[in-house]
């Protein structure tokens, strides 16, 4: 099952003994299911708390007197205008405003900046971020850390008793709580939550005592899934790929006003003349009628039986309750209400365009 | 009296009369995880030894559900339509799929009794 190029996580073990199924993602082993199943896991955090291993994920130190002018290169981002601890999203495009991959960039300090990367996009993110480093004062440094998520509306509480305080850090902040260690108010589930990268003994410890805690379950990259598309969150590699821009992916919101006017950050020409334009597609949330799940690659039409897009990522909610999906449609038809149709297996499928998220996020803004 | 088969495909049948009930083994829904949706077929379709009867769907994927004989659908478990986890919590039970009747009872000999399928699985 697992070629000699597969990664495994640093706490396989502890995943191994708590039952855990594995299947390949993005070159790692990973946890896809525990014995609860991906249903409860899911339920699990929206109601209590997940714990989730997503050490597959890079963390990166940008540091030095050109750490913020090289991330607003290789950015749409104004990194020096972010408050100490402030985190972002945003992206590395390419010089036709492609999205190579989406980031979370909080800044540590005056010149310390933490770049949080996908898992299949890590090699060539740092590799893109050496390159461009040569031009600026900055150094890119690849950290070795468990990364540790802990997701849902009693993680605070669950970590408050391991004796991790988190009152006063809000959504989309990071700080440096201890030696080494990087915990942000983040995550993928649309719950309030945390996102903790630490040394692997100290990650054995946090993760034993953690789970000594009832309101605490190990969850699997299944339910992670299908908790990020009922949020209406962007997978790297499905729905957002080098084929796609900010604008069309709806992901404007991630680049300040002024950095879209006059930021010089690869790919901002490109994608200048895209907003002139309009974008011909764009991501929408889509809602499969009946039981019926509708999966990434399906085909859509309109009601004449017109090609109108496709979908990105699709699946079923479990706290929606219904199937869920998103995808591309042409511009006019991305409204949401509008009736189109998936092509499932040679059916028909009658599928409405729907607002995201599917299930309203619970971020702790303040 | 009846008597049960199994598939390397991990599907069991029990026949009776000339009709196979057909469900997958309590290990495929163990690997399957958790079931929303079930695609029955329609009674009456004919299907060859390899067809696709059935597709079962969990949160994450769908999986085909092969013919495991030569036959004609006779009835589909209706119940699966608004209970898809019966075939979890009931795989060799109430969560069976789909009946047919063997077009050709001599393909059985090619099927694998319980104490094959169990050293199948390991």
């Amino acid at each position: 099952m697992t070629g000699d190029d597969t990664r495994h996580l640093p706490l396989e073990d502890l995943h191994a003994a708590a039952g855990a199924r594995f299947g390949a993602f993005a070159g790692w082993s990973m946890p896809l299911t525990y014995p609860a199943g991906v249903m409860k896991e899911h339920l699990h955090t929206r109601e209590h708390a997940g714990l989730f291993d997503i050490s597959h994920m890079k963390l990166f130190l940008v540091s030095g007197p050109g750490a913020a002018a090289l991330l607003d290169r290789a950015c749409p981002l104004d990194a020096g205008a972010l408050e100490i601890s402030q985190s972002k999203y945003t992206f590395f495009l390419n010089e036709a405003a492609g999205i190579i991959d989406d980031l979370i960039v909080t800044r540590l300090g005056d010149q310390r900046f933490m770049v949080v990367a996908n898992a299949g996009n890590a090699v060539f993110d740092e590799k893109h971020l050496r390159e461009l480093a040569v031009d600026f004062e900055a150094k890119v440094e690849a950290l070795d850390r468990v990364f540790l998520a802990i997701q849902g509306p009693e993680a605070w509480a669950a970590l408050a008793r391991a004796g991790i305080e988190t009152g006063s850090l809000l959504f989309m902040h990071g700080i440096e709580p201890r030696q080494n260690w990087f915990m942000s108010r983040s995550g993928y589930t649309g719950e309030d939550g945390f996102e903790i990268g630490l040394p692997e003994s100290d990650a054995r410890n946090l993760v034993a005592t953690l789970l000594k805690d009832e309101r605490v379950l190990w969850i699997g990259l299944a339910a992670r899934d299908s908790l990020r598309l009922e949020a209406g969150l962007c997978l790297h590699g499905q729905d957002i790929t080098t084929e796609f821009d900010p604008a069309s992916a709806g992901l404007m919101w991630a680049i300040p006003k002024d950095v879209r006017v006059s930021g010089a950050f690869i790919g901002a020409d490109a994608l200048r003349s895209i907003l002139e334009r309009g974008p011909s597609q764009k991501r929408a949330g889509l809602k499969p009628e009946g039981r019926q799940p509708v999966r990434a690659g399906a085909a859509l039409f309109d009601a004449e039986g017109n090609p109108a897009g496709h979908v990105t990522s699709g699946g079923f909610g479990p706290s929606a309750g219904h199937p869920v999906a998103m995808g591309y449609v042409s511009t006019a038809l991305a409204k949401p209400g509008t009736r189109l149709f998936a092509d499932v297996r040679g059916t028909k499928i009658p599928v409405d365009v729907n607002p995201l998220p599917f299930t309203p996020h619970r971020y702790r803004k303040g | 009296m009846a008597k049960t088969y199994f598939t390397e495909d991990h599907e069991w049948l029990r026949v009776e009369g000339g009709v196979a009930t057909v469900g997958i083994t309590d290990y495929a829904q163990e690997q399957l995880g958790d079931l929303v949706f079930v695609e029955l077929p329609e009674v009456g379709k004919k299907l060859t030894k390899g067809d696709t009867a059935v597709v079962v769907e969990s949160v994450k994927a769908a999986s085909d559900v092969y013919a495991p004989v030569d036959g004609e659908i006779t009835e589909a478990n209706a119940s699966l339509s608004s209970d898809p986890s019966l075939v979890n919590s009931a795989a060799t039970g109430d969560g069976w799929l789909w009946k047919m009747r063997l077009a050709n009872e001599s393909q059985l000999e090619g099927l694998l009794d319980e104490a094959a399928y169990k050293a199948h699985i390991g």
